[in-house]
């Protein structure tokens, strides 16, 4: 019996077995730009299987190179769901490489806060293990955090334990004009409130008489579901999006009302970061990866530039 | 306790004066403490541990938390932030004769913005504080540790703390959305942002639970949870512990998330009830403290169920508070528990490890069984619902020998709750307490990857030396046992 996560590990191998890039789905192969195309580089995949459900304990140990579509049918079999977004071929590893979440983030929560321990193959070929099994856990640096969305450059994703949800047992979208501003403040937490600058649309789950009464309150017709997505993402401050709408600089857009994603057809500016940010992961990426094998040219500050002087919130 | 002579680093050498006077120049001749009691004071936490301050600083903001770092560095001093000092596992104990850097006069709420539910605070602000300042917003911070009317947000950061309401709503890391840290080489930046999706690594959210060894926050962005549309409290008291303790897990494995899940064995619910008056049942083997909130059919639906499976596990009753009032009456019961305590032992040792929620019974059945093997009186009162236990052992440090078997107890508990897949503390950190017993957890290339971490932000180790990780975690780490700290 070999356990597979060693396996992946000896197929990552040393440094000296060259540069690796774990591929998932290809879902968001895009993100944090192209590989260095002077460097060859190996592609590896993370193993597949879901571990155990822990359905008692609300937990599941999952690998990495499970597709979120199988993982949410072994959990909808227990009436379970987990934060992670689904797309057609997109796997767990993938996922939570990248770090963004889907539009329901305002009342699931960012995908980071799903994960409790991550197993990674590291530059060095060996496995490493952060976190802990358990909903709760302070045990030493929170290299979890760290690992979601770090696309691949300083680890690679082998198996996770991810913290479930109970699934709803009623989950509605409703749309119609509306001041989305307006309908946030009035519903109680709802999973999501989006806005093409016309229409606001509202995801809202939970119990089905309490569903029933929000959407009386919202005082919006059932929709179909949410509207299709405009391909760029841009991350601004929730009260910001009502301004760039406002500017006209995004074209088409619609925009996570409370959370501040935008998806939009205009692509966003580059994002300044300071220097002192840019010299910590400088520094990260040369401990974690000091020969530069883990996806490399990929960055996590792609499409950023540095901010002048000042540093700043 | 033993008499172990302290590294004696307020002595009046000319170096120390230097630093002393490069301190107060910098910031106040007032706010630079040398005074044997305060240095005393500041040389402990709430942990049995002491270590030893050479001098106290208490900066105002940001610069001058800059300035200070930078002055110790220029002195070859190491530093450490403290908030108040209520830690459990020694993290703002001094170590090495590091500058102490207090931030209880960094104790405004700067900016608190209503519509996006969000507030920058001074990490010196006491976490009741900022809630009481919310209130009238009908917004609230939602971690609330047990020692919420002391402790501040930066110590909640750094330790990553928890409370019974994080159950449902998450532990300190899901609340902060940005922290302006002074970095251990002196420069100011800011992790994370208050949009959701910051360029970058989510530094941020390494450096939340780093207690005190990546850098000093000295603004934290804070995320506001809005209370509760319906919220029903909930008592229910059992003939057994088993029987308590095999509700919660039915509860959880029933898709139940409760805003806050207790319990509290006979001994602390006596205790508790002789010292708050809440009405608790004082011939119950252990009572469970759940609240639920939301909107009315769900919560109505959540009740019904919580006494259901409660009933199913033989509860005897199952109580739910009439109005405010005796949901506040419930709860003063609950968050009176430690101080009821010093009723009935002059000393306690407060554990902190958890255990996945559906091993509980075993494993408490277990904490019984090392106390007693130990010859000493332990009491249960924890965040049930998410598998963390809280084991108070009961003692007078004056017996002879006793720290002996406080300590022998407290790694079996610790060891148990690893065997039965559980991890080393939940809520109040790793700090010196428990940093040996981080090999328990993590092989050797765990702790590597961790000390990499660590060296990324400070390749010196001059914030918080010594805490956290076991020396040699860092493969050629020269680091060594430290001295001048006793237990
Ligand atoms: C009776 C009692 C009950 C408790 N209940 C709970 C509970 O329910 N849940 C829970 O989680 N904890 C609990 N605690 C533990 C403790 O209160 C928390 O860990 C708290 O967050 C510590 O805050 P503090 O301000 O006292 O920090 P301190 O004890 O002063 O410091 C704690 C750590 O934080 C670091 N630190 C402090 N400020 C900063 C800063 N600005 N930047 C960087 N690092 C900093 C210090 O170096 C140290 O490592 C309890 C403690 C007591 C005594």
């Amino acid at each position: 019996m070999t356990d597979p996560v060693a396996a992946f590990a000896a197929e990552v191998g040393p440094p000296e077995a060259g540069a690796v890039v774990a591929v998932g789905g290809r879902t968001e192969w895009d993100v944090g730009g192209p590989l260095d195309p002077d460097v060859e580089v190996r592609e590896v995949r993370a193993p597949a299987g879901i571990v155990a459900v822990e359905a008692a304990d609300m937990t599941v140990r999952v690998r990495a190179g499970t597709t979120v579509d199988e993982l949410a049918a072994a959990l909808a079999e227990v009436g379970q769901a987990v934060a992670l977004p689904s797309r057609p071929g997109a796997t767990v590893g993938g996922v939570l490489a990248v770090g963004r979440s889907d539009v329901r983030r305002l009342g699931w929560g960012p995908v980071r806060d799903a994960v409790l321990q991550v197993r990674y193959v590291s530059a060095d070929g060996t496995v490493v293990a952060a976190g802990g099994p358990t909903v709760k856990n302070v045990s030493g640096f929170d290299l979890c955090r760290l690992m979601v969305g770090s696309l691949g450059t300083l680890g690679l994703l082998a198996e996770v334990v991810l913290r479930t949800r109970p699934a709803p047992a009623a989950s509605r979208w409703v749309a119609g004009e509306v001041d989305p501003a307006a309908l946030l403040r009035r519903l109680h937490r709802p999973s999501a409130v989006l806005w093409d600058g016309t229409t606001t649309w509202a995801l809202l789950e939970g119990h089905p008489a309490d569903v029933e009464d929000q959407a009386r309150l919202a005082g919006l017709p059932d929709a179909p579901g949410p509207p299709p997505l405009p391909p760029h993402r841009w991350s601004v401050r929730p009260a910001e999006v009502y301004r760039l709408a406002a500017a006209g600089g995004l074209g088409a857009f619609v925009a996570e009302v409370g959370v501040g994603v935008v998806h939009a057809s205009v692509p966003p500016p580059p994002r300044a970061v300071d220097p002192a940010v840019v010299r910590l992961h400088e520094r990260t990426k040369a401990l974690f990866d000091p020969t530069n094998r883990l996806a490399p040219g990929r960055s996590p500050l792609a499409g950023t530039r540095l901010a002048a002087a000042e540093g700043g919130g | 306790m033993g008499q172990t002579a302290l590294v004696s680093a307020s002595q009046p050498t000319v170096a120390h004066e230097a630093l002393v006077a490069d301190l107060a120049a910098a910031l106040a001749p007032d706010r630079v403490r040398t005074g044997a009691v305060e240095l005393d004071l500041y040389g402990r936490d709430a942990s049995v541990l002491r270590g030893s301050a050479a001098v106290a600083c208490f900066p105002l903001d940001t610069d001058e938390v800059a300035a200070a770092v930078r002055i110790a560095r220029r002195h070859g001093r190491p530093f450490v932030a403290r908030g108040s000092g209520t830690g459990l596992a020694g993290g703002a104990v001094p170590v090495g004769d590091p500058v102490v850097i207090v931030t209880t006069k960094m104790d405004r709420i700067l900016e608190v913005d209503v519509d996006e539910r969000v507030a920058w605070v001074q990490p010196g602000v006491v976490n009741l504080d900022l809630t009481r300042a919310l209130a009238r917003h009908g917004l609230h911070f939602a971690p609330d540790p047990s020692s919420q009317q002391a402790c501040t947000i930066g110590g909640n950061v750094a330790n990553n703390s928890g409370g019974p309401h994080c159950l449902a709503y998450g532990v300190t890391s899901a609340h902060v959305l940005a922290v302006e840290v002074v970095l251990p080489d002196g420069e100011v930046t800011v992790l994370g942002g208050l949009d959701p999706e910051p360029p970058g690594l989510d530094l941020r959210g390494a450096f939340v639970g780093s207690e005190g060894t990546l850098g000093i926050a000295t603004r934290i962005a804070v995320r506001l949870t809005p209370d509760p549309p319906a919220v029903a409290t909930l008592l229910l008291d059992f003939p057994t512990v088993e029987a308590a303790a095999e509700t919660v897990s039915g509860i959880i494995a029933d898709g139940l998330l409760p805003a806050a899940l207790e319990m509290m064995d006979q001994p602390i619910t006596r205790a508790a009830e002789e010292f708050a008056h809440a009405g608790y049942p004082t011939d119950a083997a252990a009572v469970l403290l759940v609240e639920l909130d939301g909107l009315p059919a769900g919560l109505a639906d959540a009740v019904e169920r919580v006494g259901r499976i409660g009933r199913s596990h033989g509860a005897r009753t199952v109580r739910v508070a009439a109005d405010d009032a005796e949901r506040a009456l419930l709860w003063k019961g609950r968050k009176a528990a430690f101080g009821a305590v010093a009723r009935v032992a002059p000393n306690y040792y407060l554990h902190d490890t958890v255990v996945p929620r559906t091993r509980l019974v075993e494993v408490l059945r277990e904490v019984y069984a090392i106390a007693e093997r130990h010859g000493l009186a332990v009491m249960n009162v924890f965040h049930a619902g998410d598998g963390n236990l809280h084991p108070l052992l009961l003692f007078d440090a004056r017996t002879p020998g006793v720290m002996d078997r406080v300590h022998a107890a407290g790694e079996e508990i610790v060891r148990v709750s690893i065997a039965a897949g559980g991890v080393l503390s939940g809520e109040h950190g790793i700090g010196l307490e428990k940093r040996d017993l981080m090999p328990l957890l993590f092989s050797p290339v765990d702790l590597d990857a961790q000390a990499r971490l660590r060296e990324a932000f400070d390749p010196d180790g001059v914030a918080n030396p010594t805490k956290v990780l076991p020396a040699g975690s860092r493969c050629g780490d020269l680091q060594s046992v430290p001295e001048g700290v006793w237990v």
